[in-house]
């Protein structure tokens, strides 16, 4: 921050917590970064009211040994990242610091590092000409990096129309060099390297429109992609009580979603948990490119145990670095784990400063918030007609697991898919414990994806989910008479259908995410599997009691399991699949 | 935590409340110690020239000309290897009647770990327990909290764990103890071990409560000393955390803070993750495990303490009575061990995890056959043997008074389910049930 510009500079006059109020003659831009030079080192913070010449800082680290009268400096920046090739593999903090680069097992106070390698050098080809108009965020080039071809942009803050003047031809390049020169309309010329800034609050809308979803965003799990579609460019949210399983939830996305680059945002959870990401996704294979996972992967790292006010900043990071993958035509899958934690960051700071509170004692504003956040999400048409997506999926913490409250409330009204974790599953090991019968996708009824499904997938496939979901909920019916009027008070084919129901429970829904072969279902599998169940499910049998049909489900779900064991289509799946064949003709009336 | 050679004395007091007190003073830092008639007290607020200090002995009896001094740095505590065996106050002073401990001072309460510093848990920490090595496995580095009613013998069976467990340092923060417990916790430690391992931190019921908010930083900071200097193997023992929060509602209320549920300061779970996330493995092999325990009220995991917490911690170890066997019992369902995925079926044998999920299954099944009973309803075959399965899976391996090795755990398992179940029943994976199968 060193090369920034002092606007003002002032004293502090109050401390509580991470809120310092601060004395300032001279200018004062709202959510403006500044520092306090305490103890020897610039310790960051960001301007989030102003009051006549007071302004009410949030600090982004601990405020221990703070004074009254501490100098302040204001720069004339917003908190902003910095983006170019070399940010995969990386685990950035809330603030886009490399935490790599730090020394020291601890993160005393103060402590910054550059999130890229200026000296990095890359084998550029340049995609434009001299002579082309270009605006923010068109590809003047790429580098190869990993897996992807990693695209040199016009920088974000570029407005209006410019003339590429001169650019570099192919060859090897350090980050920092100039590859281009765009002329603007009065004839000035602008040097470009290889990366830039962008302030993380603002969205950036360098893009032509913004489509509808409707292309199905695979991500091998079937109670996802089979029932409750996520698509590339949509939303979703995963809510759920403490240890209902969000974390391993989005950990199995994270592996096996169907995504050029995932930005995983561990916001105010554990830090083992990003421990896990780190040590195993480098030893991990891609699914989908055959290279490591790490090699896909960001992590923006603000555990609960670090600054509080750096977790607001987190999400913004993670979503800026988002938009910089959109605009290069990738996939991009962005998870924050936990959006609550990120409103309860907020909620902290609005009680300090003393704000009339709103629901729950969260800001007023808490639902604009949110919705502004999840808006910045969605496939997007690039300027050059290429597309590019954000999915994007939090969880969500609810205070004692009821979903009746601000932050679920607020992101149920934007997040387009509900994948609602039941504690009732969770508790029976039903994995993963998103509950049938609450969580839904809208994206089942769009057009789009209807579309989408009958030409990618099959013919009857919006049909066979519908079929699925039905009987699913006279599965749960059937059992709820069950437990009023005993065994003995329904007629035996009730229970033939609430087995049917726990069949497709089974088979379909449960799925292990600790097994090497079940924890990733490619659509093919699902499909294959889907259509196997159902076709059981259609068949009639003529049981004489309920024993008799819950003996002939256990062994007949047992198969599936083993089924879901084995990798697709291998010998051993093939047996089971015989034996099971054989055993339900064995007992079929009807097929 | 003593006072020394000092920078500034004031003697007026603008405002005193139950927790706190305000003065007007300059040049004081955020989080700074001082002394109030000779009380031990921490800025909590600064506001131009007014200071909001909280007195961690209670203010009743403060006068308003009290002599207030500030020793210009955090709090802190001496820490050297001559620790071991002694027991504290909330101040780091000596309760068990020996001299104070000479040391390099600490501040408590420090700086985070560095994530990407962080190794990976892996080491199995076995109790002997089954309710927790079988179905909610320990890991060293793992923070989890016992949820038990205060009736129930948690701080019993947190002396147990420590005293199997394979560790080279106990540290025993003791929130609001009675003394008959904390003399419990002493005689049995010093039973078990000679006194080599222990340390304790103890806020005993006779003090104020307000003081047990150091104990938690007292106790880690000596634990990161061992951990870290030492590479050391430490084991935190934190009860009662419940006792912990109230106080915390305590200050914030005196501080007009607007409270969220329950109660409870909005900052309830920053607060709770910043003692939790001590918990860590270090490269170089030293790390730092925590056991707490919460107290409910009533079983009821929804209240603002026990939620938090949960979100916080990795996995919680619920201890109910169970009617069935009259024993105190590790809840399957409502505890977890979030970490140990990163043991079973790779320290311990393969079938460990496909065992456990069936076991519990077959438990829930149990359950609900339980259910249909009490409604009145004629029990089916299946029924009828989950009901028994569970009663013997109860007795032999959830209640807290079993001891076992984890192969033994597995065994016993398999033999009950074999007992009463078929092996399509079960539903584990066919190479196990080959292999594991107990036939009759
Ligand atoms: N799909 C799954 N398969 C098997 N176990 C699971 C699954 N999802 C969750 N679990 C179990 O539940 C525990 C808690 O899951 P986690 O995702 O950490 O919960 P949350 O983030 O909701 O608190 C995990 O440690 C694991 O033991
Ligand atoms: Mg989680």
């Amino acid at each position: 921050m060193e090369n920034k510009n002092i606007i003002s500079k002032g004293k502090v006059t109050a401390i509580v917590g991470n809120l310092v109020e601060v004395e300032t003659r001279g200018a004062l831009i709202q959510n403006g970064i500044c520092f306090f030079q305490h103890d020897g080192k610039e310790i960051m913070g960001e301007v989030i009211k102003t009051s006549g010449q007071t302004a009410y800082v949030q600090v982004f680290e601990a405020t221990r040994g703070f004074k009254v009268g501490l100098d302040v400096h204001f720069i004339d920046s917003m908190l902003e990242v910095t983006m170019g090739p070399g940010m995969l593999t990386r685990n950035y903090d809330g603030l886009q610091n490399d935490l790599d680069k730090i020394d020291g097992i601890f993160l005393e106070a103060g402590s910054r590092s550059y999130p890229l390698e200026n000296d990095s050098v890359w084998h550029f080809k340049p995609l434009a000409k001299v002579g082309d108009l270009v605006t923010a965020a068109d590809w003047l080039g790429q580098v190869p990096e990993h897996h992807i071809q990693h695209k040199i942009m016009v920088p974000f803050k570029l407005e209006g129309e410019y003339e590429i003047s001169w650019l570099a031809g192919e060859g090897e390049y350090q980050l920092s060099d100039t590859i281009a020169r765009l002329k603007d309309d009065n004839g000035r010329e602008h040097e470009v390297s290889m990366s830039f800034t962008w302030p993380v609050k603002k969205a950036f809308r360098g893009y032509r429109e913004k489509l509808r979803p409707g292309k199905l965003f695979e991500t091998g799990v079937r109670v996802i992609d089979t029932l409750n579609p996520i698509m590339e460019g949509g939303t979703g949210f995963i809510p759920g009580p403490f240890g209902s399983g969000k974390t391993v939830l989005q950990h199995a996305l994270a592996k096996q979603a169907a995504a050029d680059v995932v930005i995983v945002a561990a916001c105010g959870e554990r830090a083992n948990e990003v421990v896990e990401i780190f040590s195993e996704f480098p030893h991990l294979d891609d699914p989908h490119t055959g290279g490591k996972l790490a090699e896909r992967t960001i992590i923006i790292a603000n555990t609960s145990n670090m600054p509080v006010a750096a977790r607001e900043a987190s999400v913004y990071t993670a979503m800026t670095l988002a938009e910089y993958f959109r605009s290069q035509g990738l996939r991009t899958l962005l998870l924050a784990d936990s959006t609550s934690r990120w409103a309860q960051a907020l909620r902290e700071m609005s009680n300090r400063m003393e704000e009339l509170p709103g629901p729950d004692a969260f800001p007023m504003d808490l639902s604009a918030i949110i919705a502004n956040y999840y808006s910045r999400a969605g496939y997007t048409l690039l300027p050059n007609g290429k597309s590019g997506s954000i999915t994007f999926i939090g969880t969500v913490s609810p205070a004692g697991g009821n979903l009746l409250e601000p932050v679920t409330e607020a992101t149920k009204k934007v997040a387009r898919c509900f994948f609602a974790l039941s504690q009732n599953r969770a508790d029976s090991k039903r994995y993963p414990a998103i509950d049938p019968n609450d969580s839904y996708s809208k994206y089942v009824e769009y057009d789009e994806f209807i579309a989408f499904a009958k030409r990618e997938i099959s013919a009857d496939w919006i049909e066979n989910i519908e079929f699925v979901k039905y009987f699913l909920i006279q599965g749960n019916e059937i059992r709820e008479q069950i437990n009023i009027l005993g065994d003995d008070g329904v007629p035996v084919n009730y229970h033939e259908t609430f087995w049917k129901s726990e069949l497709i429970d089974f088979a379909i829904l449960q799925q292990d995410a600790f097994d090497a072969v079940d924890c990733n279902s490619p659509l093919k599998r699902q499909k294959y599997m889907l259509e196997k169940v159902i076709g059981l499910v259609r068949k009639e049998f003529s049981f004489s009691d309920f024993d008799e049909v819950r003996d002939f489900f256990k062994r007949v779900i047992n198969l599936f399991k083993q089924m879901n064991y084995a990798e697709f289509k291998s010998q051993q799946f093939k047996e089971y699949e015989a034996q099971l064949e054989e055993y339900i003709n064995q007992n079929v009336t009807v097929s | 935590m003593r006072a020394k050679a000092f920078q500034k004395i004031y003697c007026r007091l603008n405002n005193i409340t139950k927790a706190t007190c305000t003065l007007d003073a300059t040049g004081v830092g955020y989080e700074e110690m001082a002394y109030v008639q000779g009380r031990t007290a921490q800025v909590v607020k600064i506001a131009g020239k007014s200071v909001t200090l909280q007195v961690f002995e209670g203010t009743e009896g403060l006068q308003n000309d009290a002599e207030v001094i500030f020793t210009g740095r955090a709090p802190w505590l001496p820490l050297s290897a001559h620790m071991a065996g002694r027991f504290f106050d909330a101040f780091g002073s000596p309760i068990d009647g020996l001299p104070a401990v000479e040391g390099r001072e600490y501040p408590i309460g420090g700086p985070s770990v560095n994530p990407v510093r962080r190794k990976q848990p892996s080491e199995f920490i076995a109790t002997g327990i089954a309710g927790i090595d079988l179905n909610n496995s320990l890991v060293s580095g793992q923070k989890i909290p016992f949820f038990a009613d205060p009736d129930q013998p948690y701080n019993q069976v947190l002396a147990l764990i420590a005293l199997r467990a394979k560790v080279d340092k106990i540290i025993l923060g003791g929130m609001g103890l009675t003394r008959d417990d904390y003399l419990f916790f002493k005689n049995t430690f010093e039973k078990g071990y000679g006194q080599s391992k222990i340390i304790g931190f103890i806020n005993t019921t006779d003090k104020s409560p307000i003081e047990m908010l150091l104990i938690p930083d007292m106790a880690l900071a000596a634990a990161e000393y061992y951990a870290v200097e030492k590479n050391e193997k430490v084991l935190v023992l934190l009860t009662d955390m419940t006792q912990y929060a109230n106080a915390l509602s305590i200050v914030s209320n005196r501080m007009d803070q607007i409270p969220s549920k329950d109660s409870m300061p909005g900052s309830l779970y920053s607060d709770l993750a910043k003692i939790y996330e001590k918990a860590v493995q270090f490269p170089d092999g030293g790390n730092i495990t925590i056991l707490a325990v919460t107290t409910l009220s009533g079983g009821d995991i929804t209240h603002a303490i026990p939620d938090n917490t949960g979100y916080i911690t990795e996995g919680q170890l619920f201890l109910r009575r169970s009617s069935d066997v009259n024993k105190v019992i590790v809840d399957p369902f409502r505890s977890l061990s979030r970490l140990k995925q990163l043991v079973i079926g790779k320290v311990t044998r393969k079938d460990h995890p496909q065992v456990m999920n069936s076991a519990i299954r077959l438990y829930a099944d149990a359950a609900n056959s339980k259910t249909k009973m009490e409604n009145g309803f004629e029990l089916s075959d299946y029924d009828r043997r989950v009901l028994q399965f569970a009663e013997e899976y109860s007795r032999n391996i959830l209640a807290i008074d079993v001891n076992l090795e984890v192969e033994e755990m597995l065994e016993e398992t398999w033999r009950i389910m074999s007992k009463y179940l078929s092996r399509d029943e079960v539903g584990i994976k066919q190479e196990f049930v080959d292999k594991y199968w107990v036939e009759s």
